[in-house]
């Protein structure tokens, strides 16, 4: 299977169903929930992820734009340029299959043209040790996108500030971003880093911590504080505002302390593929 | 759980409270950002609007294409908010009736109590589900939004909320 089938395959289920991590997330909320209103919008948000799975719809009529992170090993034998190539043909697959909405237009302030296949995607690469090659996709709705943003902080901020914060954007948001919501937050490089980093904390499986002991118990305490604002699903009140928080972090300058906050809406969509090895050839 | 057809017949939006569950059957618009943008022109500059607002509501949403065998895609809600700064002229038009999600602003809610209308929201994210209401589709206006054209749909069973009744009261959580 060439990567670009490896891709559309991938694309095509990722519209429909939810990665296992998010659905077991999700129902887990729903068993602990007992607010009213918000035990309704997660009855719902079940029932949808059941039609999604057992008819040709989309979760959401938001399929998203393609953010697109490639871990390419300095080893990988497969050419750049190909890997690029066979991407955007795997998403333009996708597009015309599985029925994903043209939600990409090709100027962000004048005529807003609809590009009509929904690409280009947005491609972050990046060179890691080994030969192998690892593509994620996250179908990035705009609904929690528009929710997201950068805060450069003071470098004496420290962690207290890093949770006002994210509380504050969060806050912000309020019921917008289609709660329950996922959050990634990057911390420290520049303010692009940060950001970048924003959307690889949200690509990390739901649940799984943060490697060092410190940020992951900062994740905690930020999931803590996030959820004691009351959004609750769907904007409705309730104990389920967030169901994860993942932080990456990057070294900084001695001046600043960039945070980037990325939030994903409950249909947290994603796609994975691996590097196999019929590819070298 | 309050029952509501399409087109409302007058006096009824009244009989519908902040909090209640409402389930929507028959016709219904659809138009988001430009729609709303466009609607607002037509009224500053005096030019007959695509639709008639009187008993009819505006979704919005912007569905996905539809796969074959199926009116319409994952055909849920979008962010209310958005619409804001147009909803309250639409309201004093005549459009007393919109489903979207997600929080309103003051303006807005201040503009459902002046005007005795109705904010509902759907269920944010549920495309399928509400996809699987809709019985027919129909082009009104503005075909060349592509997705995000007016059009009307027939739904069945359509579910909501009320987060603002026509007393301008807001649903307490």
């Amino acid at each position: 299977m060439r990567l670009c089938l490896a891709v559309e395959a991938a694309l095509v289920e990722a519209v429909r169903v939810l990665p296992p991590d998010v659905e077991a997330a999700l129902r887990r909320a729903q068993e602990r929930e007992d607010g009213e209103y918000a035990k309704l919008a997660l009855s719902h948000i079940l029932e949808d992820i059941d039609i999604a799975r057992s008819s040709p719809l989309p979760l959401c009529q938001d399929c998203g734009l393609f953010l697109v992170l490639v871990s390419l090993g300095r080893g990988c034998p497969m050419p750049v340029a190909e890997i690029e190539r066979e991407v955007l043909e795997g998403c333009r697959r996708a597009v015309e299959k599985a029925s994903y909405r043209r939600s990409a237009v090709s100027d962000p302030v004048y005529g807003r043209t609809n590009t009509g296949d929904n690409l280009p995607p947005v491609i972050h690469w990046e060179l890691v040790d080994g030969d192998g090659l690892m593509v994620d996709i996250l179908l990035k709705g705009f609904g929690s996108e528009n929710c997201g943003g950068v805060r450069m902080l003071r470098p004496t901020e420290g962690e207290d500030g890093v949770v006002s914060a994210v509380v504050d954007m969060v806050r912000q948001a309020g019921g917008k971003p289609c709660p329950p919501m996922f959050l990634g937050i990057g911390l420290g490089g520049t303010m692009d880093r940060a950001a970048l980093l924003s959307k690889k904390a949200l690509v990390r499986e739901v649940g799984r911590p943060n490697a060092q002991a410190r940020y992951a118990r900062l994740e905690e305490r930020i999931l803590e504080e996030v959820d004691r604002l009351g959004i609750g699903a769907g904007g409705l009140g309730g104990c389920n505002t967030c169901l994860s928080v993942a932080i990456e972090t990057a070294p900084t300058h001695i001046a600043g302390l960039p945070l980037a906050l990325s939030i994903s809406c409950w249909a947290d969509r994603k796609a994975h593929i691996e590097w196999r090895e019929e590819w070298s050839h | 759980m309050v029952t509501l057809t399409l087109p409302y017949r007058q006096g009824e939006l009244e009989g519908i409270r902040a909090g209640d569950e409402v389930v929507i059957s028959g016709v219904l618009y659809v138009g988001r950002d430009q729609v709303h943008k466009r609607l607002y022109e037509a009224i500053a500059s005096g030019k007959p609007l695509p639709f008639d607002f009187c008993g009819n509501g505006i979704y919005y949403m912007g569905p996905s294409p539809a796969p074959e065998g199926w009116p319409i895609g994952a055909a849920g809600p979008t962010t209310s908010a958005r619409m804001d700064p147009y909803t309250p002229c639409l309201m004093e038009h005549g459009l007393r009736l919109s489903i979207g999600k997600g929080p309103r602003s003051e303006d807005v809610r201040l503009a459902c109590q002046r005007t005795a209308s109705v904010y509902l929201q759907a269920y944010g994210g549920c495309g399928a589900l509400y996809g699987r209401t809709v019985r027919k589709v129909e082009n009104v206006a503005y075909p060349e939004l592509g997705p995000e054209a007016l059009i009307r749909l027939t739904v069945e069973d359509f579910p909501a909320i009320c987060i603002i009744d026509s007393r301008g009261r807001l649903l307490g959580i």
